[in-house]
């Protein structure tokens, strides 16, 4: 029995294709470009064993070969980054001459002696294939190799449990979710609520104003963060709540005083750093002073 | 052409194999060396069946398959646990036990 023609001249092309893929596992930087090598050369294989009367294998070959495995393989080069690739220290000395020696010789034997030995007459399988192939090899596996089955099934079963062990990850802290940030922030002691809104009665165009408290004391933070650094937050003297005051004043007039510094002293809401008053609304007063930011923020605009 | 070119390329795909997994630092491209050397006895093995015209061959190559999946399984989930606790996949950096 000889091989047919359509086959010598399948073999033809697949085996270059094979060993040029081959050589690319070899070669290739990324290790995502070998995985794709690996994946051509087993889908030639498959066709191979196709060829070689071996169908049930071809089709076990492309489900488990390059459906499972690689595709595995693909995943945990996700997993581990796309770019993991070698490194260039070479940590034995020489390592890479002994090595590709090796497997130099190693392929010089192989195919001299595979290549020079005397083989019987080829037999083929078309007389054992005669029920089918699937049914020829249903017949040996669960006829004489029924006990190596189980041996194999307990071990798929061994390793996909060691794969789980191997992956699971101990949790380290206790696991923090809503109710206990919840907790944390209060025990912080830090402010629950969100930040007061800026402006004082849509008297200004008012996100350069802080809004005042119930005693009419400007609050700073509600004054966006980004005002408060370029220093182009406004002051708040002319929008204040001024009912108390006017009482106040009233009753100080009362007495003969009348100088606004004095009544703001007797109110206690004199400003320790006085800002200008806020800006027309379409213009700001810009910038008061140097403001800075440390080495990881962008340049300001008072930068020099 | 004879059944021997399966074996010569299986031979040579083999040796392909080893020298990846000789030559390369990164340990999942050093593994998909090791599947390439199954993958060449498998068609020596499959070769083998035919030209002996005994299906045994084959049944072999088969369980050489089932075990190959068990040992890519296991020997992936090591590579990602040394990945997670030595932030790396080259062979040449597990050598925590050197003095």
């Amino acid at each position: 029995m000889t091989p047919s023609t359509a086959e010598t001249v399948l073999f033809w092309v697949l085996a270059p294709i094979m060993v040029l893929a081959a050589s690319g596992l070899l070669f290739a930087r990324k290790a995502v470009h070998a995985a794709l090598c690996v994946i051509t050369v087993m889908i030639s294989l498959a066709f191979l064993y196709v060829a070689q009367e071996a169908p049930f294998l071809g089709v076990v070959q492309v489900v488990v070969y390059t459906g499972a495995v690689m595709m595995l393989f693909l995943f945990v080069l996700m997993l581990v980054g796309v770019d993991a690739s070698d490194s260039l220290v070479e940590t034995l000395r020489a390592q890479r001459w002994v090595g590709w020696l090796a497997a130099l010789g190693l392929g010089v034997v192989l195919v001299g002696v595979v290549g020079r030995a005397t083989y019987p007459d080829a037999v083929g399988l078309a007389e054992a294939n005669a029920p089918g192939n699937p049914t020829g090899v249903a017949r040996i596996i669960f006829g004489q190799h029924v006990f190596g089955l189980e041996v194999v099934g307990a071990l798929l079963v061994t390793a996909a449990l060691g794969a789980l062990v191997l992956t699971h990850r101990q949790r380290l802290k206790p696991l923090v979710k809503q109710p206990e940030r919840a907790a944390a922030r209060v025990a912080a002691g830090g402010r629950l609520t969100p930040l007061p809104a800026p402006g004082v009665y849509a008297r200004h165009n008012a996100m350069d104003v802080p809004a005042l408290d119930p005693d009419g004391n400007p609050i700073d933070e509600s004054v966006p963060r980004v005002l408060r650094i370029r220093g182009q937050e406004a002051g708040t003297a002319e929008y204040r709540a001024d009912t108390y005051r006017r009482a106040v004043t009233a009753v100080l007039a009362e007495r003969g005083v009348v100088g606004d510094g004095e009544v703001d002293a007797a109110l206690g809401t004199v400003e320790d750093d006085p800002r200008p008053a806020a800006a027309p609304p379409g213009t700001t007063t810009g910038p008061t002073a140097d403001i800075d930011l440390g080495g990881g923020s962008t340049r300001t605009e008072t930068e020099r | 052409m004879t059944l021997t070119n399966y074996l010569v390329l299986s031979g040579i795909l083999f040796s392909i194999g080893a020298a990846t997994v000789l030559l390369r630092r990164n340990a999942i491209i050093v593994f998909m060396g090791v599947e390439l050397m199954l993958n060449a006895t498998n068609l020596a093995l499959v070769t083998f069946s035919r030209l002996h015209g005994d299906l045994t061959g084959q049944v072999m190559a088969f369980f050489v398959m089932v075990v190959a999946a068990a040992e890519v399984v296991v020997g992936l989930a090591i590579i990602v646990s040394i990945f997670r606790t030595r932030k790396s996949a080259s062979v040449d950096d597990i050598n925590l036990l050197k003095s």
